[in-house]
């Protein structure tokens, strides 16, 4: 923050230029203060408008009392990523961080604070404007319970930006017919309580703010959702049935999408009965136990959790490698190692996903960007581990999983069959001409035939296990059994590919000067830095991993570029061990661009990394 | 040991329901020691299941890992089984049996998989009252590993090298009682005759039934000053409630019961007919039940037979109010909403 100098005040703050669609509010609120609702009304609010917004949560690891900030960055262009740095205008509710807040308002810009009693000395800064409205005041007199007053104060504040940046009333007061769509009663008072938020502050400011709302009509055919919600759909959509999970932030929410999704589509109108089953474990563990359990039976099955999550679930991840059961698990990341920061995000969990359990074994990723990627790989994620008999997790993250992101539209095909891959029925039993065998590769492409616990009296079936067998499933420690076992899952990986999104490549330079591999939320920011570095005269193209095990355009990609940058959210650069160590690439052609203070990464990052080594030709890790 | 099973069976063995003789139900050839308390236990349970008429491949085989886990590959050769790691036998079964509500379940378990690495899960799959039958195949040792004490070990039983257990067992029959289970049973690898009665009323138990089956290692925990040898439990065990099992269809008659007898109907229509050693001992009381089992350990007598069972209780499957129909048998048509569904989601998602 700039140094607050008492003497200075009769100096006045820089006037903003008017702007439009183009700048940052933050929040500062006090957990469990009712707040988010109010604040998510306020972002939605602006996505009405047709402007693209995205609002992100910084949120503490707590129940209630401590400091929590929801950042709404607006952009025109729809930059969608964090944009970092200070903010234009600061909406400060929590007398708790407004030594803090104070400091994160950019010069000129504007500090909203509840002025019922005087701010401290300490916090006048002379180059920022101060809006108080007394807050506390006006809820005070118009509510008399107490807990209406706290939850009116949130919804006066966001009433009062509607005059001051331009929200249009209509948005505001739509949203709240939706919300309380089964509680009508509720409608007025807070559309009361906007009202009143909008006429106090006319009455105390002459003029708006210089920050304008504007409508646009960006948002046509866009949804804003989060990531976690369209995990869930996505499970309903790919017909699993069983979710087994144990409570761990930040993927709780993907069993809740599941469950609130399941019981709105899969309860038979007939009977009540429901045509799914969510079961909270006792721990990570068992929760995988079940999921393994469930596919293994013939039912799909998937999981959520966390990177703690995946520590536990290691030794069942390498039985089900190794004994060829389907399994999906949905791992939302945090920030890491051990307990780390469990409310901020990061990318982290890469290398102890892809080779997860001990002995050799490598599992499928796969890592989406947005919501609607989020709904897609989930349902893909269903077929790709049924047709190759193997774990499918997919990496997304805390700022994927839990903000509300504006997507295009959600699309689901009719047409679409799920693949359960190869299953032998009771009648390819009986018509078979060779005898069956498990582990026997059939076609070739290392992907044998298994057979469903109670599907023919006298064949199919077989002891599945985590020990060596044959291709009979028959038990063995011959070291040549066990070997060409181990090299038909070689195959089998080999095949995998094929099965799997390919990466997505953008191409902008045909001098391929530069190269940006980037993958999950890195995306908004990564384009965004691309736009700012082609502006400074860097043009790059970019390609964003989609999953692993990667595809052959992936090498192409780094053999045609002559810098080649792996843009990541963690500190050891996983992604791109994880490409040294797969594709036998020099480590030192590559270089990365990281972040991991828990914060999703900007724009200004990546720009600030990558001009950094170009100008500088250093080929060691820049961390951003 | 045998390394072959010789295919020959007698020509008058007498068929089950389904025209099947036990060799139907049969598995591979045991690799377990000669005399292993376990094979007794999968032969027990080739009798129990072929005499409830029940067809083999309809059985899912579920284990963890150890002595006791690789026996289901000794018994119902033609049902699936899952061998999966150690100590986690329950969870696997819980998502099987979720997914499948039509097969029967039966856990094979030993004493390092449930009361040492297990025991998280062993309790969870209890309170759940997941609808199988949990055998523990105790025999107080680590066998495959050569003998090291288990949790189920007693205190003060001698290890094979002489050195005395100083911890105080875990009884998996009285945490079970504690923990609410719905079906608690007891028996002895050596006692054939109360333990295929036993098996089969468990299997006909709608919930969660235990089966804490003393199974003595031959190689590493029979010697004298063990307390899980033959020798041992032969002189400690107190039959406190023998039982038959009485199918619904087939009134039996009871050639063993001494005393006086009391029956307990089980929510399919069977029944289990006690013969109670003691007049006032109840099966169907809990507290009771702890406090004779308690009694028995006082007097230093191993108590077995049925111990605890409640007859009518909500299971798994009626808790999470799933369909008749087994999860694993929807087809696309029920479980996938269409593609206009997804369309109002995104109307309100705007």
């Amino acid at each position: 923050m700039s140094p607050v100098n008492p003497s200075n005040q009769i100096n006045r703050a820089p006037v903003l230029e008017p702007v439009i669609n183009d700048f940052v509010v933050k929040f500062a609120n006090v957990n469990g203060s009712g707040s988010a609702s109010a604040n998510s009304m306020f972002a939605k609010a602006i996505f009405r408008m047709g402007i693209p917004v995205s609002p992100r949560n910084i949120f503490p690891s707590n129940i209630q009392g401590a400091p929590t900030w929801y950042e709404v960055r607006v952009s025109d262009k729809g930059y969608l990523g964090r944009r970092g740095g200070q903010v234009e205008l600061m909406i400060s509710v929590n007398p708790q961080s407004m030594t803090q807040d104070v400091g994160e308002v950019c010069p000129g810009g504007y500090f909203f604070y509840d002025n019922t009693y005087p701010l401290d000395f300490n916090l006048i800064r002379d180059d920022i404007h101060y809006i108080g409205l007394p807050l506390t005041k006006i809820t005070n007199s118009n509510f008399e319970d107490p807990r209406l007053q706290q939850l009116f104060k949130n919804i006066i504040y966001v009433g009062s930006l509607a005059y001051l940046i331009g929200i249009e009333f209509s948005a505001l007061e739509s949203i709240v017919i939706d919300t309380f769509a089964k509680k009508p009663k509720l409608v007025q008072p807070n559309v009361d309580a906007l009202q009143l938020g909008f006429d106090e502050a006319k009455k105390a400011f002459a003029n708006p703010l210089p920050l304008q709302l504007k409508r646009s009509n960006k948002n046509d055919g866009k949804v804003l959702l989060e990531g976690n919600a369209a995990c869930g759909l996505g499970a309903v959509y790919a017909g699993a049935t069983v979710c087994a999970w144990y409570p761990i932030t930040p993927s709780t929410s993907v069993a809740e999408g599941f469950e609130k999704y399941a019981k709105q589509f899969r309860v038979d109108a007939t009977t009540g009965e429901n045509n799914f089953a969510v079961i909270q474990a006792e721990d990570e563990l068992s929760a995988i136990g079940m999921v393994i359990g469930a596919n293994w039976n013939g039912a799909r099955s998937f999981t959520a959790t966390s990177g703690p999550g995946v520590s536990l679930m290691q030794e069942f991840l390498g039985l089900a490698y190794f004994a060829e059961v389907p399994a999906v698990l949905i791992d939302v990341q945090r920030t890491g190692p051990s307990t780390g920061m469990p409310t901020r995000t990061q990318q982290s969990d890469i290398l102890i996903s892809a080779y997860a359990s001990h002995g050799d074994t490598k599992q499928v990723l796969l890592f989406p960007a947005t919501p609607k990627e989020c709904f897609e790989l989930t349902a893909d994620a269903f077929d790709i581990a049924d047709r190759l008999q193997t774990p499918v997790i997919m990496l997304t993250d805390l700022d994927l999983g839990m903000n509300e992101h504006i997507c295009d539209e959600l699309v689901w095909d009719d047409n679409r069959r799920y693949d359960l891959g190869k299953i032998m029925t009771a009648e390819d039993l009986d018509n078979a001409t060779e005898k069956w065998g498990r582990y026997l590769d059939v076609d070739g492409d290392g992907i044998p035939y298994r057979t469903i616990p109670g599907t023919h009296a006298e064949k199919g079936a077989y002891f599945n296990r985590g020990t060596s067998r044959n291709e009979y499933a028959v038990y063995t420690e011959n070291g040549a059994d066990y070997q060409r076992n181990m090299e038909r899952l070689e195959v089998k990986w080999a095949s995998a590919p094929k099965h799997l999104p390919k990466p997505i490549i953008t191409e902008r330079n045909a001098t391929n000067a530069i190269g940006i591999i980037h993958y999950g939320t890195s995306l908004a920011a990564t384009h965004e830095a691309i736009d700012e570095l082609s502006a400074q005269g860097h043009t790059a193209n970019d390609l964003r991993v989609l999953a692993f095990p990667f595809h052959a355009e992936v090498e192409a990609f780094i053999e045609r570029h002559e810098h080649v940058f792996i843009v990541e959210q963690n500190r050891d650069a996983q992604l791109k061990t994880l490409i040294v160590n797969e594709l036998e690439i020099a480590p030192k052609s590559l270089k990365s661009v990281l972040h991991y203070n828990g914060d999703p990464i900007s724009a200004r990052k990546i720009v600030a990394g990558i001009t950094d080594i170009l100008e500088n030709q250093d080929t060691s890790a820049n961390v951003a | 040991m045998s390394f072959y099973k010789p295919s020959f069976r007698h020509p008058s063995a007498p068929s089950n329901e389904l025209g099947l003789t036990t060799k139907a139900y049969e598995g591979g050839v045991s690799t377990l020691c000669a005399g292993c308390g376990h094979d007794s236990i999968s032969a027990a349970m080739i009798q129990a299941v072929w005499g409830l008429n029940i067809e083999p491949h309809r059985v899912a085989k579920m284990s963890g890992i150890g002595c006791s886990s690789k026996s289901p590959n000794y018994f119902l050769g033609k049902a699936h089984g899952f061998n999966s790691v150690h100590g986690r036998m329950p969870s696997v079964t819980t998502g099987a049996n979720v997914a499948n509500r039509d097969l029967m379940y039966i856990g094979v378990s030993g004493d390092g998989d449930t009361a040492s690495i297990g025991m998280g899960q062993f309790t969870h799959v209890i309170r759940r009252n997941l609808n199988m039958m949990y055998v523990v195949e105790n025999n107080g040792c680590y066998g495959l590993t050569k003998g090291q004490d288990s949790a189920t070990a007693d205190e003060g039983s001698k290890n094979k090298k002489g050195r005395a257990n100083p911890f105080e067992a875990i009884d998996l029959v009285a945490l079970a009682l504690d923990l609410g289970a719905t079906f608690v049973a007891r028996s002895f690898s050596g006692d054939k005759d109360q333990l295929v009665p036993l098996m089969k009323a468990a299997m006909s138990h709608k919930g969660f039934a235990l089966i804490d089956v003393i199974s003595p290692c031959v190689t590493f925990n029979n010697h004298a000053g063990s307390t899980k040898s033959y020798d041992h439990t032969r002189e400690h065990v107190q039959a406190g409630a023998v039982l038959d099992f009485v199918p619904m269809a087939q009134e039996i008659t009871l050639d063993q019961i001494k005393g006086s007898t009391q029956k307990v109907a089980l929510h399919n229509g069977d029944s289990v007919r006690l013969s109670k050693l003691s007049d006032n001992y109840d099966p169907t009381d809990r507290h009771n039940a702890i406090r004779t089992l308690l009694d028995h350990k006082a007097q230093d007598k191993l108590m077995t037979g049925l111990i605890y069972i409640e007859p009518e209780s909500e299971n798994f499957h009626e808790m999470l109010n799933v369909s008749k129909t087994p999860l694993n048998e929807l087809k696309q048509d029920v479980l996938c909403p269409s593609g206009a569904a997804l369309k109002s989601i995104n109307e309100g998602l705007r």
